[in-house]
């Protein structure tokens, strides 16, 4: 049996949820002199989050070695890097709007497909549950 | 880390556009305003933003900024118009008055910019309140 029914679609939710307040923030700060745009390689993010490698542990080899926690849920630590822009301008920003405004877009696109999946799932669980009735 | 975060964000975002839209609108109210003494002629005015760092978020290694806003309204520099115009009340004893250095096409230009990053403000909080609706409608159909 399935013991996490929506696979990586939890993961994906909360990836998507950072992602959509990275870009808020970029977009919020498009004429802020300096600002850099910051972006998650959600790629890169979703692979750390399957595998669970985006959380850096230390080895307990030892059984008087103390474990660190955590600290926050497994796998969703998604590395934050600044965005190459495509035109430099000249007061240092590096917000494009139109570029952050396309992956708005898809991030929301992305987030709304997650959620139609865990919905469908949610769905054919209760189905077979009632037994189809 | 959540949806809710995007609110203060884009909200951020459109206070401080339109503060700028309102020092646009003073300097377009003042563009023809003169007087005899240079020191007190209006001058331009344009604020300056600055992102805001989230303390909170930083320490937990999150994304580290919240929003934007102005640091401060710095008046222009530019030289101002001297013009030779002695029946103006304001005129100083050579018959010259100092109209005020707002440039009106800035100013438009500005106005237009400013108009579109709270267009797009306000769009990401509509399209963040339909993700969150959705998402608290999870299962339900």
């Amino acid at each position: 049996m399935d013991i996490d029914p929506f696979g990586n679609h939890a993961k994906a939710l909360s990836l998507r949820t950072q992602r959509n307040e990275l870009l808020a923030n970029n977009l919020a700060n498009a004429d802020t002199p300096g600002y850099k745009a910051r972006d998650i390689d959600f790629r890169a993010a979703m692979r750390a989050a399957e595998t669970g490698g985006g959380n850096l542990r230390m080895a307990t080899t030892d059984a008087q070695h103390i474990p660190t926690s955590p600290g926050r849920a497994p796998g969703l630590d998604p590395a934050v890097a600044y965005r190459i822009p495509l035109q430099p301008s000249v007061d240092g920003n590096t917000v494009e709007a139109d570029v952050e405004q396309a992956n708005y877009a898809e991030n929301v696109m992305g987030y709304q497909a997650s959620l139609m999946f865990i919905n469908r799932k949610i769905r054919g669980l209760t189905l077979a549950i009632r037994g189809g009735s | 880390m959540s949806l809710n975060k995007v609110f203060g964000i884009a909200g951020s975002a459109m206070a401080a556009q339109s503060t700028r839209l309102n020092t646009t609108a003073s300097n377009l109210a003042n563009a023809d305003s003169a007087s005899g003494d240079a020191s007190k002629v209006y001058r331009a005015r344009q604020p300056v933003f600055q992102s805001v760092p989230d303390f909170g978020a930083a320490l937990n290694n999150e994304s580290a900024n919240f929003g934007v806003r102005v640091r401060s309204i710095v008046e222009s520099q530019a030289p101002l118009t001297q013009r030779y115009q002695p029946e103006h009340p304001e005129a100083d004893e050579n018959g010259n008055v100092y109209v005020s250095n707002v440039n009106t096409v800035e100013e438009m230009v500005n106005m237009l910019s400013a108009s579109r990053s709270y267009q797009s403000s306000v769009e990401i909080m509509t399209t963040t309140r339909d993700l969150l609706a959705q998402t608290l409608r999870m299962g339900e159909s």
